[in-house]
C-alpha cells in the first residue's frame, strides 16, 4: 500500500510541475497587465515543437532547449506587440478574449509550421526509472521539478534583486504611479509576456520526454494552468507552484483511490471547494477596494 | 474567419457553381470526367485519419487516370475538409450533391461525420463508402452506405481469440475516455463472454492525459489479473505503455489497432516492446508470407505510398484504398457511372483483396469482412512480428 501511495505521489508531482510551471507565466502576465492570458499552454507547445524539430534537424540538445524557449519568447512578445498593445485601454474581459483568439491562431500557425503528429524529444538523462520505496519515477519527471524550482529562484531573485524586476512589481502594484515616476510601463509589460512565455516554453521543452508534444497540446495545458494558478491564488507565484503541484495531486490520488474515469472531475471539485472558502485562492492575498 | 479566407471561400463557391452548370450540359455529360466526391477530416483532431485518406485517394486516381481512365473516362474528385467536424461534414455532403453532382461518395473520416454524412446520401441515393469504425454505420444495413475498417468488436475478438490461446482468462481492461476507446471498450466487455474472458479490473485515462502511473498501480495490486487490454488511441496510450515499463509490469500487454503505427512504436520509445496488437496485414508488409492472397495488394499500395509522401502507410489510408477501389472497381463492372448501377456493382463485390482486408459485400453485409484481415502481432526491438495463429 506504501508503494501504491508514493506512487501516486510520483505520479502527482509529474503531472503537477507542469501545471505549475505553466500557472507561473500566468501570475507573471496577470501581475503586469491583470489579463489572464489563455494563450500561455501555446507557448509550451511552440517551445516543444520547435525544440522536438529543431534536434532533429541534428542541432545538439543544448541549443534545441535554447531555440525553442526563444521562440516562445519571440511569440509572447508578437502577442503582447500586435494583440494585446493595440487593444490596450479596453476592458479586462475583451483582452482575456483576444489571449483565447490569440491562442488558436497560434495552434493554427503551428499546425501549418509544424506538422499535425504527436512529438517526443529524447529524454536527457535516460529513462531508467528511479526507484523510490518500490514506486518508480523517470529521470525527466526530476529534471522538470529541478527546471521549475530553478525558474521560480531565478524570478525571485530577478523581482526582488534587480532594477527591472522591481520596476515589474511597481508596475503591477499601481500602474498609473509607476507612469508618474517616468518608468515606460508597456516596456515593462512587454518584458512580462516575453519572460512568460520563456517560462512556459521551457517548462514545454522540458515536459516534451514524458508528456509528448503536439500543435495542439496547448489549449489543455492553458487550462489546467489556469486552474492551478486560481487555486494557489492569481498573482502570486508560490500559490501557482502550489497550485500546480496541488492539482496534479488530486489527480493522481483521485485517479488513483477512488476512480480513474472521474480523474478531472476530482481536480475541478477541490478547486470549487477551494474558491468557495477562499476566493482569493490558496495563497492570494484579498483584495481590497479602496473608498 | 477573415476577409482573406472569406474571399477565398466565395471564388471556390463561385467557381464550383460554374463548374457545375458547365458540367451540367448534357453534351458534356456523356464524356465528362467520372465525378468522385470525398469529405475527409484532413485537418483537426482527426486528421491522423484523414490526411493520409487524401493522400491514398489522390495517389490513386492519378493512376488509374494515367491508364487512361475507367471506361475510358477519366475520375474527377472533390475533396472537402471537414476539420473532424460532424456538421461542417454535412454541409460539404450536401454540396457534393447539389453542386459537384457527384456519382459516388468514398470518405468520412471518423464516426461522427459519417453519421452525419449518412442520411443525405440515403435520400439523394449516391452510394456511400465510409472509413468509419462503428458498426452503426452498417448495422442495420443502408442500402446506399457501405464501410471498409473492421469493427471494433473484430478487434477485441482477435485479442481475445490470442488470449484464449494463451489460456489467460481473466484481464484488467484500461480505457480510453475518447469516443473510439470508448465504443472499444463497450464492444470487448460485450464479446468477452464468447471467449471465457472475465474483465475483473477496469480503469480509464484522459485522452490527453501525461501520466497513468496511478492506474497501473491499481492493477498491478489485483492479484488475479492475467492480462492487460488497452483500448486507445492516440498519444495517450503510448504514454500508458511507456509507464508500464516504468513500473516494471511484466503481465501480456494488449493495445488496440488504433495504434498500429509505427510512430506509436516511436512514440513509446521502447515501452511497447512485447505488446501485441490486432492489425491489419498492411502493416506487416514484406513479413507477409510469399503464399499470402494479401501480399501483392500490400506491397504495392506501400511502396507507390512511400515513395509519394514519403511517410510510412498508415491503415486509415488502406481503409480508403481499399474503399475508393472497390467503388472504381464497380464502376468499371457496371460499365456506368450511374450511382445505382454503381451500387449494385458494390455490394455485389466478392473476393475483392485489399490490403486491409479481403471483402465480399453481400446485401446483409455491407462491410464484407471477417476476422482474417486482422493479424496478431508482436512488437519486438521496435518493428511487429506476426504471431502465428493458433486456432
Amino acid at each position: 500500500m506504501t508503494t501504491d501511495l508514493v506512487q501516486y505521489v510520483l505520479s502527482g508531482i509529474t503531472v503537477g510541475a507542469v501545471y505549475a510551471l505553466v500557472a507561473l507565466g500566468f501570475t507573471l502576465i496577470y501581475n503586469a497587465s491583470h489579463v489572464a492570458n489563455f494563450a500561455q499552454g501555446d507557448f509550451a507547445m511552440i517551445g516543444a515543437m520547435t525544440a522536438v524539430f529543431v534536434s532533429a534537424s541534428g542541432v545538439p540538445m543544448v541549443a534545441a532547449i535554447l531555440v525553442g524557449t526563444a521562440a516562445a519568447a519571440a511569440t509572447g512578445y508578437l502577442l503582447y506587440q500586435f494583440a494585446i498593445d493595440r487593444a490596450r485601454g479596453s476592458p479586462v474581459l475583451g483582452l482575456i478574449v483576444l489571449t483565447i483568439g490569440a491562442g488558436i491562431f497560434i495552434k493554427g500557425v503551428a499546425q501549418l509550421v509544424f506538422d499535425k503528429r504527436f512529438h517526443s524529444l529524447p529524454p536527457w538523462f535516460g529513462d531508467h526509472p528511479i526507484n523510490i520505496l518500490g514506486a518508480t519515477i523517470l529521470p525527466q519527471s526530476i529534471v522538470v521539478l529541478c527546471g521549475g524550482a530553478i525558474v521560480v529562484t531565478g524570478l525571485a531573485l530577478f523581482t526582488s534583486r534587480t532594477l527591472l524586476g522591481k520596476g515589474m512589481l511597481a508596475a503591477s502594484q499601481n500602474t498609473l504611479a509607476a507612469y508618474l515616476v517616468g518608468m515606460n510601463v508597456r516596456v515593462i509589460v512587454a518584458l512580462a509576456f516575453v519572460i512568460s512565455a520563456a517560462i512556459g516554453g521551457l517548462a514545454g521543452i522540458l515536459a516534451a520526454p514524458v508528456t509528448l508534444a503536439s500543435y495542439d497540446a496547448g489549449t489543455l495545458l492553458s487550462l489546467k494552468g489556469f486552474a492551478a494558478a486560481m487555486l494557489g491564488g492569481m498573482g502570486s507565484p508560490a500559490g501557482a507552484i502550489l497550485g500546480g503541484l496541488l492539482l496534479g495531486l488530486v489527480e493522481a490520488f483521485g485517479g488513483g483511490l477512488i476512480s480513474s474515469a472521474y480523474k478531472d472531475s476530482f481536480a475541478f471539485l477541490v478547486i470549487l471547494v477551494v474558491l468557495f472558502v477562499r476566493p482569493q485562492g490558496l495563497l492570494g492575498e484579498q483584495s481590497r477596494d479602496r473608498v | 474567419m477573415n476577409l482573406i479566407d472569406i474571399l477565398g471561400k466565395g471564388t471556390k463557391i463561385l467557381g464550383a457553381a460554374a463548374a457545375a452548370t458547365f458540367f451540367m450540359s448534357p453534351a458534356f455529360a456523356a464524356s465528362g470526367p467520372i465525378k468522385i466526391g470525398a469529405v475527409l477530416s484532413v485537418t483537426g483532431p482527426a486528421s491522423f485519419l484523414g490526411d493520409p485518406q487524401k493522400k491514398t485517394i489522390e495517389m490513386l486516381t492519378e493512376q488509374i487516370n494515367a491508364k487512361g481512365g475507367i471506361n475510358g473516362q477519366k475520375i474527377e474528385l472533390v475533396i472537402y475538409d471537414d476539420g473532424g467536424d460532424a456538421n461542417a461534414a454535412r454541409t460539404f455532403a450536401n454540396r457534393l450533391i447539389d453542386q459537384d453532382k457527384v456519382v459516388a461518395m468514398v470518405g468520412g473520416s471518423t464516426t461522427g461525420t459519417t453519421m452525419s454524412m449518412l442520411p443525405v446520401f440515403e435520400d439523394a441515393e449516391i452510394p456511400f463508402m465510409s472509413m468509419a469504425g462503428a458498426l452503426q454505420v452498417v448495422q442495420p444495413t443502408k442500402k446506399w452506405v457501405f464501410k471498409t475498417p473492421q469493427t471494433d468488436t473484430m478487434a477485441c475478438e482477435k485479442i481475445f481469440s490470442d488470449l484464449k490461446a494463451r489460456k489467460l482468462t481473466s484481464i484488467a481492461l484500461i480505457s480510453g475516455t475518447d469516443g473510439f476507446a470508448r465504443s472499444m471498450r463497450d464492444q470487448c466487455v460485450a464479446v468477452a463472454p464468447k471467449y471465457d474472458i472475465k474483465v475483473v479490473n477496469e480503469e480509464s485515462f484522459g485522452p490527453r492525459d501525461s501520466d497513468m502511473t496511478p492506474q497501473l498501480t491499481n492493477v498491478r495490486g489485483k492479484s488475479d489479473v492475467q492480462a492487460v487490454v488497452v483500448p486507445g488511441i492516440g498519444q495517450a496510450p503510448a504514454i500508458l505503455v511507456r509507464n508500464y515499463k516504468q513500473m516494471n509490469l511484466t503481465l501480456p500487454l494488449y493495445v488496440s489497432h488504433g495504434v498500429a503505427s509505427k510512430e506509436f512504436i516511436k512514440l513509446a520509445e521502447g515501452g511497447a516492446e512485447g505488446a501485441r496488437l490486432p492489425a491489419p496485414a498492411l502493416l506487416l508488409g514484406d513479413k507477409l508470407a510469399a503464399d499470402d492472397p494479401q501480399r501483392a495488394p500490400v506491397m504495392e499500395y506501400t511502396g507507390n505510398y512511400e515513395k509519394r509522401t514519403g511517410q510510412p502507410v498508415s491503415a486509415f489510408g488502406a481503409f480508403m484504398h481499399d474503399g475508393f477501389l472497390m467503388v472504381t472497381n464497380a464502376i468499371e463492372r457496371a460499365k456506368s457511372s450511374a450511382p445505382a448501377k454503381i451500387r449494385d456493382q458494390v455490394e455485389a463485390t466478392k473476393r475483392f483483396v485489399g490490403v486491409n482486408g479481403i471483402y465480399t459485400m453481400t446485401p446483409t453485409d455491407h462491410m464484407g469482412l471477417d476476422l482474417t484481415g486482422f493479424r496478431i502481432v508482436e512488437i519486438r526491438n521496435g518493428d511487429w512480428v506476426p504471431v502465428p495463429e493458433t486456432k
